[in-house]
């Protein structure tokens, strides 16, 4: 199937001599969702700007659906929506004026009920008449992402999404996340919140300092890296592994008061518990254990850090 | 022709008009009302007439104008530098419009407010002096070509400028004067020798001069130049704005 999003070539030099993008390639499947990982200052939002037509690039080519966004960009930009990173509204128009402005502006006709409808979603219907101004940050982030589906896109660009946001939207978006996805609309968030991939993403990539240094599929990439450490504080110190454990493969620490086990937390048997009833057996006893997720945390920083 | 969009920011501009109607459009009828205490009577009751119209009714056109000029800059002007500066123009930008169209629904905007102000100042006019209009189809060309081309300079003063301060620049270091010197409050026929020479380098004098003549049928300058000179600045500008929206100039970088 052919991808929805393809960027070819891309790169984005700014007037300042900044170059923020290099030759950036990156195809995007229909109906996945996509999380595109990176620091502060990686080139993400920029890569977007020029997805969704906010920055001109330097050079390359982007087609969205197969129509070309200088050419054809009236087609393509139809097909996004675009929920920028920073809260940016017109403070003084009400929620239902702006988001049906929104719906306008992207050439759509008037559908109040569609319209009820995403703020009914977004739990945003009691705060219709309300001013912009007047809603807190949650709200007005939903909001946001109102203006952004008002026009059904077909490709939705999620930057920073999380940014600041408490628990209960996050649940909240990530539930809508999923149900668009349903509905075979492609998702694409930005973050630096390796979590949100985790729990979101078909595949992953990896942005830095204005290249694609990866792209996996999440399943593979968990697989690669999906694995965790248990950390036992020892009551005592032990001189050696007892030979019982030996199977565990544990790695006691110099001063004899940590053991360290390593397993594959996306298998049925990690052995967790049963390594925690043969210490028992061992009569080998701890004071606390800690558990520790490397998964994409950790890949993400090595990749970071193998960089020039 | 995405005629959804203009019509979705033609609205949103006039829905905002309509919320400040006391800036939009009762101050302009005060600060109108108060020329003429001043001008009007204060002055005109020495002044009597300049040819040979009542002093109040002659200056009318060209307060008429003086608030055309500077609301149709500053309501374009701010119209497109709001959403610059709050960031919300990223919608604006991802969204399936034309240049043509972001033009003509802004343009649009800030110049039907300001038609609709000159409009009421010649209301508000009215009760205070005889008023007669000759030509009232080159008047209401006048003032359409007038608002159209001006909002089209504010439009572009709103997106070359970077600070509030920029915003201001203009319309208070060029316009306001221009406007002042340009004939509002006199005819340039009563200038010294040099000055009326110098005075025909500003544009607002045969603004003022092709309204004025639309109203009484005395200009100071030929009403063909006025026309003429109208279009010279509507075409610069329209020039202007294509150059700005092929570049990407502060916009798109």
């Amino acid at each position: 199937m052919p991808s929805i999003l393809s960027i070819s070539g891309v790169s984005k030099t700014y007037a300042t001599g900044f170059t923020a993008l290099k030759q950036v390639n990156l195809d995007i499947e229909r109906g996945e969702i996509f999380a595109l990982l990176g620091p502060n200052g990686a080139g993400k939002t920029t890569l977007i700007s020029i997805v969704c037509g906010i920055v001109n690039r330097s050079s390359g080519t982007v087609t969205v659906d197969g129509n070309d966004i200088n050419k054809d960009y009236r087609a393509a930009r139809s097909l996004i929506g675009l929920v920028p990173q920073e809260l940016t509204i017109d403070a003084f128009e009400s929620v239902w004026a702006t988001v049906n402005y929104s719906r306008g502006l992207f050439g759509k006709p008037a559908n109040p009920a569609f319209v009820e409808k995403v703020l009914r979603d977004l739990s945003l219907w009691d705060k219709k008449d309300a001013k912009a101004i007047t809603l807190s940050g949650g709200m007005k982030r939903r909001l946001m992402i109102a203006k952004a589906l008002s026009h059904e896109p077909r490709v939705l660009f999620l930057d920073e999404p999380t940014a600041g946001v408490d628990v209960e939207l996050r649940q909240d978006m990530w539930e809508m996340v999923r149900r668009l996805r349903e509905d075979g609309v492609t998702i694409i968030l930005t973050t630096h919140y390796i979590e949100e991939a985790e729990a979101m993403a078909d595949r992953v990539g990896v942005i830095s300092r204005g290249e694609i240094i990866l792209v996996e599929r999440k399943a593979e990439l968990m697989r690669k890296l999906g694995r965790k450490q248990m950390t036992l504080e020892l009551r005592a110190p032990l001189a050696s592994v007892p030979e019982a454990l030996s199977r565990y493969a544990l790695e006691l620490s110099g001063d004899g008061n940590q053991l360290t086990y390593t397993y594959d937390n996306q298998s049925d048997r990690p052995g967790v518990a049963s390594l925690i009833r043969d210490l028992e057996a061992a009569g080998i006893q701890f004071r606390d254990l800690d558990t520790k997720n490397s998964s994409l945390e950790e890949i993400f920083v090595n990749l970071l850090r193998q960089e020039p | 022709m995405n005629l959804r969009a203009v019509w979705a920011i033609y609205r949103v501009e006039m829905a905002r008009a309509f919320r400040t109607v006391l800036q939009s459009i009762i101050s302009p009828v005060i600060s109108t009302s108060l020329y003429f205490v001043v001008f009007g009577s204060a002055i005109g009751s020495r002044i009597t007439e300049i040819d040979g119209i009542s002093y109040g009714a002659f200056i009318v056109p060209g307060l008429i104008m003086l608030s055309l000029l500077t609301q149709s800059i500053s309501n374009a002007s701010f119209a497109i530098y709001f959403p610059k500066f709050v960031g919300s123009i990223y919608e604006l930008l991802s969204a399936p419009v034309s240049y043509l169209e972001i033009v003509i629904a802004y343009v649009g905007g800030a110049a039907t407010k300001s038609i609709i102000l000159g409009l009421i100042i010649l209301a508000t006019a009215s009760l205070f002096v005889p008023l007669r209009i000759e030509h009232p189809f080159w008047m209401l060309a006048f003032l359409i070509l007038t608002a159209v081309t001006f909002s089209l300079f504010g439009f572009i003063i709103g997106i070359w400028a970077k600070s509030f301060e920029q915003l201001q620049l203009v319309p208070l270091l060029i316009v306001t004067p221009l406007t002042f010197l340009g004939g509002s409050f006199y005819s340039i026929h009563m200038l010294p020798g040099i000055w009326k020479t110098i005075t025909l380098f500003n544009p607002v004098v045969y603004l003022i001069s092709g309204f004025r003549w639309s109203f009484y049928g005395k200009a100071d300058v030929s009403v063909g130049v006025s026309l003429g000179m109208t279009l010279v600045f509507l075409i610069v500008c329209i020039g202007i704005v294509a150059w700005i929206f092929k570049t990407g100039y502060r916009l798109r970088n």
